[in-house]
């Protein structure tokens, strides 16, 4: 399989596939947008300062009644998220390149 | 880790398979290789798949390259168990340590070739400031690499900033080098998959 296609089938499976939170958590956690707090908090550092995590930011997450499974769906899907709108943007800008190339090149 | 079904929440064959790798080994599992035993339908299978496909895949760019890709990112994204992975890796496949540490500690003096250096650069911008521009991709191409080459590197950026951010949110074990020496040497032979 190619990237696209295997990039679609990761993409595909944590927010639309089964799991322990809903597929709206799941969107809102990849999008790091609508999540309420603290998970909004927690995932927000999932997308920009990751390696800032602390034991303190999972704990109050799951005292706010977000269970361990959901935990793992949800930061996941944060972190896929992040990654997911800067693979697109390095896309995008060789995909203009490329289309220059062809242009120049008729 | 931080999520106790991450340290112990595996199914009777999986616990089997980590006491077997460990008594070979001389290691525990490392935990980036545990998280995706861990329910692997979710995430672990699809993932695998993506990152065995850019690291080990078909590409112009050697398995070195590729695994100083790697590093690079976990580099500017600061993540201690990443770097020292895959910069482990990256210098058994070169056969050169002093190379790797020089990248990550000075790009712009190291002994690289120019496409390399421009791509890891670029790299570095996409992971730091989230997007990058046509601008951007020119630059790569003046300095001597081509677009399949671009959508090589570009497929490893997307997986080590995944992975980046779950080794920091779930807290992955730093381990000795001695233990990550060990993690390279089974890259190098059985890749990702």
């Amino acid at each position: 399989m190619d990237f696209k296609q295997l990039y679609q089938q990761l993409i595909d499976r944590i927010l639309t596939g089964t799991g322990k939170s809903t597929l709206q958590q799941r969107q809102q956690a990849f999008n790091n947008s609508g999540l309420p707090q603290p998970l909004n908090s927690l995932i927000e550092k999932v997308a920009h300062e990751a390696y800032k995590i602390t034991d303190r930011d999972i704990a109050a997450a799951k005292e706010a009644g977000v269970t361990e499974d959901q935990l793992f769906e949800l930061i996941i899907c944060g972190a896929v998220g992040q990654a997911s709108r800067q693979y697109e943007s390095g896309l995008s800008a060789l995909a203009e390149v490329v289309r220059e190339g062809g242009r120049h090149a008729s | 880790m931080r999520l106790e079904i991450l340290n112990t929440g595996y199914k009777f064959g999986t616990k089997l398979l980590f006491g077997v790798i460990k008594l070979f080994s001389g290691y525990p599992l490392p935990d980036a290789a545990k998280l995706v035993f861990y329910r692997p339908d979710f995430y672990g299978n699809p993932a695998k798949q993506f990152t065995q496909r850019a690291m080990r895949g078909p590409s112009s760019w050697s398995v070195g390259d590729r695994e100083l890709m790697a590093a690079y990112v976990s580099r500017i994204n600061e993540c201690s168990f990443c770097i020292k992975a895959h910069s482990a890796v990256s210098a058994g496949a070169y056969h050169d340590r002093a190379k790797v540490d020089d990248v990550l500690n000075d790009i712009e003096n190291a002994q690289i070739v120019p496409g390399l250096r421009a791509t890891l650069v670029m790299l570095g911008k996409l992971t730091r400031e989230h997007k990058i521009n046509a601008d951007d991709i020119r630059t790569v191409i003046a300095a001597g690499v081509n677009a399949e080459q671009i959508e090589d590197a570009l497929a490893i950026c997307f997986a080590f900033n995944i992975t980046n951010r779950l080794a920091d949110a779930f807290g992955f074990n730093v381990p000795s080098d001695d233990a990550f020496e060990a993690g390279a040497k089974y890259l190098l032979k059985r890749g990702y998959a």
